[in-house]
């Protein structure tokens, strides 16, 4: 059993797990590394760190202006991938890298398996590389230890769903919503009956994200699926704070009051 | 050769499907959709009565006497896709496509546009069948073509406006895909050239394909055999797969001209076949693609907003590779003299994307002889570009 897969089974055990993302590089590099830090203080058990991209066609408004912040300040690859290793040295909970492909594939797919897991990467999600295009990936990133995360959505059919279980590892990544990112008051119900679903293809954990940004979200969510990924919502603390330690401090305010004391304080590391 | 793409949409290592889950489903269900109609009668028989009674093909494929005089080689002909209903090439897939969705019965209608021809002939065929309709479009494109932003808001299209990245076509395929994944059950996305993922680079180049067939059997009547060289402007490639595609298992030489811009440098032009371009994947697609050293998609530049496009379709990625058709660029300057020597010898004002090719034609046709026969795709007219060549006029004291 994969590092992730450990992780967020146990964290359900004690009610569910969480998952925040944050772009890598927003503001800036150090920055990132302190938010990153503080959130795995704050309760997180997978930290999902999103590459920048010019072009990030799944992303709302919120994680579109961010990723711009990012590359404006002439973030690359590469120093996305020293952000794990850095982050290590303190910390040891999974982190898994959110990028669009054509990043990866500049940088050469096995170049980037071995410098990610070197980095100290436990999985990657490529939102734009769909099961069929996956597996020869999934397969190269398993050389390394690295997981291919496996996104599945509402319209994802059933056959595709026993397809994408049988290969995936880590996690199933279930999209909420038919739907770009971006911060929402309710969760849709599509995501219940999908999680319910996917449920009969694998016994990996599934993790719900896609417009989850409030605490009675996360506990509805961790009702009927193992994780809760939330994003925009802490990417906008970010986007308003005026200074790098503002930022730091508001995405900590803002977890602190998503998550149920239980689940605070729990980082074993 | 049949140069079709494989199951998965793929020619050669080219195209295939680069997307958010979320869109397998509804390109599953638009691929049944047209595979369903691709070889019926009935759907055709559809098509074919709207291309010639509202979009008033057979567009003619007209020489150009003087032109061919003046340059003093081979003898040009035209093919008249500027002479369409809505002034552009683009309606041909419009009509296709707007077959299609309502048998698929969708009743939202979402495009991106460019040089704002393919989001006028989306609107013109939406106005036809009472569809809503919303065009998105790059607002410097929207500025560069005010024009066609108030003939789509006539139409009763709503034109939103893009204003992230370059501000122009990529920017609004982004925002385009963005609509579709959230309104999948309602929403049928009319994507307006050979690009994007599988069918669409398929299905574009089929509706277009309606070019190069008429353009084969009109110079077979006129001359009684086929040309020495095609030749056609390559924006995502739509307009010039359709011109080329009825020739490919013919011996006849065929040139995409891409937009050379103001230079060679990444940022300054929008030559994907030129150094700078690599392999990758952007909106659905594996093609060329001009980026940095980083994998962030580049800016572009072009005079002509059609043109002005990272990406080029993934069939005219394969055929570089495969050397069946040859690529070359024409710069900002060629194409605006191209403009006016066209409007000057014939009486015929070309779009600036047109222009273009006429700009390459002029170039080569002085090397061939008055035997060689060249066809030019004339994709469409300059009434758009009028204000932006004055701008360029006065900018260069012409
Ligand atoms: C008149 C005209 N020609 C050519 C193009 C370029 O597109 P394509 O390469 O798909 O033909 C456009 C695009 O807007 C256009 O309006």
């Amino acid at each position: 059993m994969s590092r992730i897969t450990e992780r967020i089974i146990a964290a359900k055990r004690r009610g569910g797990a969480f998952i925040p993302f944050v772009s890598a590089g927003d503001p800036d590099m150090a920055t990132s590394l302190s938010i990153v830090l503080k959130l795995a203080e704050s309760g997180s058990d997978v930290i999902e760190l999103g590459v920048p991209f010019s072009d990030p066609m799944a992303d709302g408004p919120t994680i579109q202006r961010s990723s711009q912040r990012a590359l404006d300040n002439g973030v690359t690859l590469k120093d996305v991938l020293d952000l794990p290793a850095e982050f290590r040295k303190q910390r040891d909970i999974p982190i898994v890298l959110f990028s669009y492909f054509n990043p990866i594939l500049r940088f050469g797919i096995d170049e980037f398996a071995t410098a990610a897991a070197a980095s100290g990467v436990d999985g990657v999600l490529l939102t734009d590389v769909i099961e069929g295009e996956a597996a020869a990936i999934s397969a190269r990133f398993a050389d390394d230890g690295i997981d291919l995360i496996s996104l599945v959505a509402p319209t994802t059919t059933d056959e595709r769903l026993a397809a994408i279980c049988r290969n995936a590892r880590g996690f199933i990544y279930a999209v909420s919503r038919a739907g770009v990112t971006g911060a929402r008051e309710t969760t849709s119900s599509a995501a219940e009956e999908l999680v319910r679903r996917v449920r009969r293809f694998t016994d990996l954990p599934i993790a719900v994200g896609f417009g989850i940004s409030t605490a009675d979200q996360v506990s509805d969510v961790w009702k009927y699926a193992d994780a809760a990924v939330v994003g925009s919502a802490i990417v906008a603390e970010i986007e308003k704070s005026v200074s790098p330690d503002d930022a730091v401090r508001r995405v900590e305010e803002f977890v602190n009051g998503l998550l149920p004391p239980v689940a605070k304080g729990v980082d074993e590391n | 050769m049949n140069y079709e793409p494989n199951e998965q949409g793929y020619w050669g290592e080219y195209g295939g499907r680069f997307v958010p889950e979320t869109l397998v489903a509804p390109l599953d269900e638009l691929t049944s959709g047209y595979f369903a109609v691709r070889d019926d009668p009935g759907f055709h028989a559809e098509f074919q009565d709207l291309l010639q009674n509202y979009v008033g093909r057979p567009s003619p494929l007209y020489y150009a006497k003087r032109l061919s005089e003046t340059l003093g080689g081979a003898k040009i002909y035209l093919k008249r896709e500027d002479l369409n209903h809505t002034g552009a090439h683009k309606i041909n897939n419009c009509i296709g496509q707007i077959l299609l969705a309502r048998r698929m019965g969708k009743k939202r209608i979402i495009a991106e546009t460019g040089a704002g021809q393919h989001g006028v002939a989306t609107a013109t065929v939406c106005a036809l069948f009472g569809l809503e309709c919303v065009v998105y479009m790059g607002t410097e494109d929207m500025r560069r073509q005010e024009l066609n932003v108030f003939r789509m808001r006539l139409l009763g299209a709503e034109v939103r406006g893009v204003d992230s990245g370059s501000c122009t076509l990529k920017d609004a395929i982004n925002e385009a895909l963005r609509d579709w994944v959230t309104n999948v059950d309602t929403t049928y996305y009319l994507l307006g050239s050979a690009l994007g993922p599988h069918p669409y680079p398929l299905m574009v180049r089929d509706f277009q394909s309606v070019i190069g067939r008429e353009a084969r059997d009109q110079i077979i009547e006129k001359e009684g055999r086929l040309p020495d060289v095609l030749v056609a402007c390559v924006g995502g490639g739509s307009n010039s797969i359709g011109l080329f595609h009825p020739f490919l298992n013919d011996n006849v030489r065929m040139i995409g001209v891409e937009a050379g811009g103001r230079g060679e440098t990444l940022g300054e032009h929008a030559a994907r076949f030129m150094a700078a371009g690599r392999v990758g994947v952007l909106q659905g697609t594996k093609s060329y693609l001009l980026q940095d050293n980083d994998g962030q998609i580049a800016l572009t530049h072009s005079v002509s907003a059609g043109l002005d496009y990272a990406s080029i379709g993934p069939e005219h990625a394969y055929l570089h590779d495969m050397n069946r058709v040859e690529y070359a660029s024409a710069n900002d300057e060629d194409a605006l003299a191209a403009f006016s020597t066209l409007s000057e010898t014939e009486g015929i004002i070309p779009a600036l994307e047109s222009s273009h090719a006429v700009a390459h034609a002029i170039k080569i046709a002085p090397e061939m002889s008055a035997n060689d026969i060249m066809i030019v795709n004339l994709s469409g007219r300059g009434d758009k570009d009028v204000n932006t060549v004055q701008e360029e006029f006065v900018k260069r004291n012409i």
